[in-house]
């Protein structure tokens, strides 16, 4: 069997698990992303104010990839402005679009993060657009450059798990970019049931951020996430919608 | 009076430079935007604050 990668803008990745860095010490940082195999990270940009203090990139391996997002924006211009200075930091091309005008649900603005994508996209950047899981939306995002479609699960920071699955599932079925499920997933069963889905990548951050153990949940994710992937490609077996099927044979029995 | 993060401070003659030194950052883990423009690093030792300047000076932090 050939190796199994995860292909985003040209760039190869063996794991399928992003970590986000949001919520937790920073002591943790590397922990979390060793015990969860992650290849790529997530994070934010903003105003520094703790000059003399560690920053979070010396907590992070160098061979990981940085996921620079927009948090922060609300419309496309502001989410080019972050991710230009995300770039100017010098941690490579990639950016997670992320345009939220909404501050009680927190969902993203899919009209402008198909606009940020065009622009992004049109600047050199690889464009991962964080997006409420529309099929139109998804293709519109295709046609605008993007490299990857993140449809949330349910909305961020609330561990509620697969709530979109349906629509998910569509976007898996007909998009051609990597799928990576990106916020709502609150455990690692949930990683893996969105795995055995099809998807190509789930993110998370809060699930691991607010468990007892960062690094022991962070592990638990890849498992899960391993697992998944496994199961999807092994091929899932079929569901009876009635009665059931014996799993011995039926002949051979000793009052026969 | 320069704006710095959204806070008015002296910085009479200054370069970026040195106001970044004075400050405690390390060019490494900053970028900085002048009136709305990136600033390049190459430019920090060159780039002389003006009276008017907004300056923005970012980093990344943990984010989801």
């Amino acid at each position: 069997m050939s190796e199994d990668k995860l292909i985003i803008g040209g760039h190869e990745f063996h794991s399928r698990f992003i970590v986000g860095s949001g919520k937790f010490s920073m002591d943790f940082t590397s922990a979390v992303i060793e015990n969860g195999g992650a290849e790529i990270v997530t994070l934010a940009l903003r105003r520094a104010n703790m000059a003399g203090t560690e920053n979070i990139l010396n907590y992070i391996p160098e061979n990981v990839t940085l996921l620079p997002n927009t948090s922060g924006a609300r419309n496309a211009q502001e989410a080019l402005r972050i991710a230009r200075l995300a770039r100017e930091i010098g941690c490579g091309d990639f950016v997670k679009v992320e345009v939220i005008r909404d501050t009680k649900y927190l969902l993203p603005d899919n009209y402008e993060t198909i606009k940020a994508t065009e622009l992004l996209a049109n600047d050199g950047f690889i464009v991962m657009p964080y997006m409420y899981p529309d099929l139109n939306v998804a293709r519109d995002l295709v046609h605008a450059g993007a490299a990857a479609v993140m449809p949330l699960a349910a909305p961020i920071g609330t561990n509620k798990g697969l709530c979109t699955k349906e629509f998910i599932q569509i976007l898996v079925d007909e998009i051609d970019l990597p799928i990576i499920v990106d916020a709502g997933i609150g455990k690692p069963s949930q990683a893996c049931e969105a795995m055995e889905m099809g998807v190509d990548a789930v993110m998370a951050n809060t699930a691991i951020a607010t468990s007892g153990n960062v690094a022991q949940m962070a592990k638990a994710f890849k498992l899960g996430i391993e697992a998944g992937r496994a199961a999807y490609l092994a091929g899932l077996g079929r569901v009876l919608s009635k009665q059931a099927e014996a799993s011995s044979p039926l002949t051979g029995f000793l009052q026969d | 009076m320069a704006r710095i993060n959204g806070i008015e401070e002296a910085t009479d003659g200054m370069t970026l430079s040195e106001l970044l030194e004075k400050k405690g950052y390390s060019k490494r883990f900053i970028a900085v935007e002048c009136n709305g423009q990136i600033v390049p690093k190459t430019l920090y030792d060159s780039y002389e604050i003006q009276r008017e300047d907004q300056i923005e000076i970012v980093q990344f932090v943990g984010g989801g």
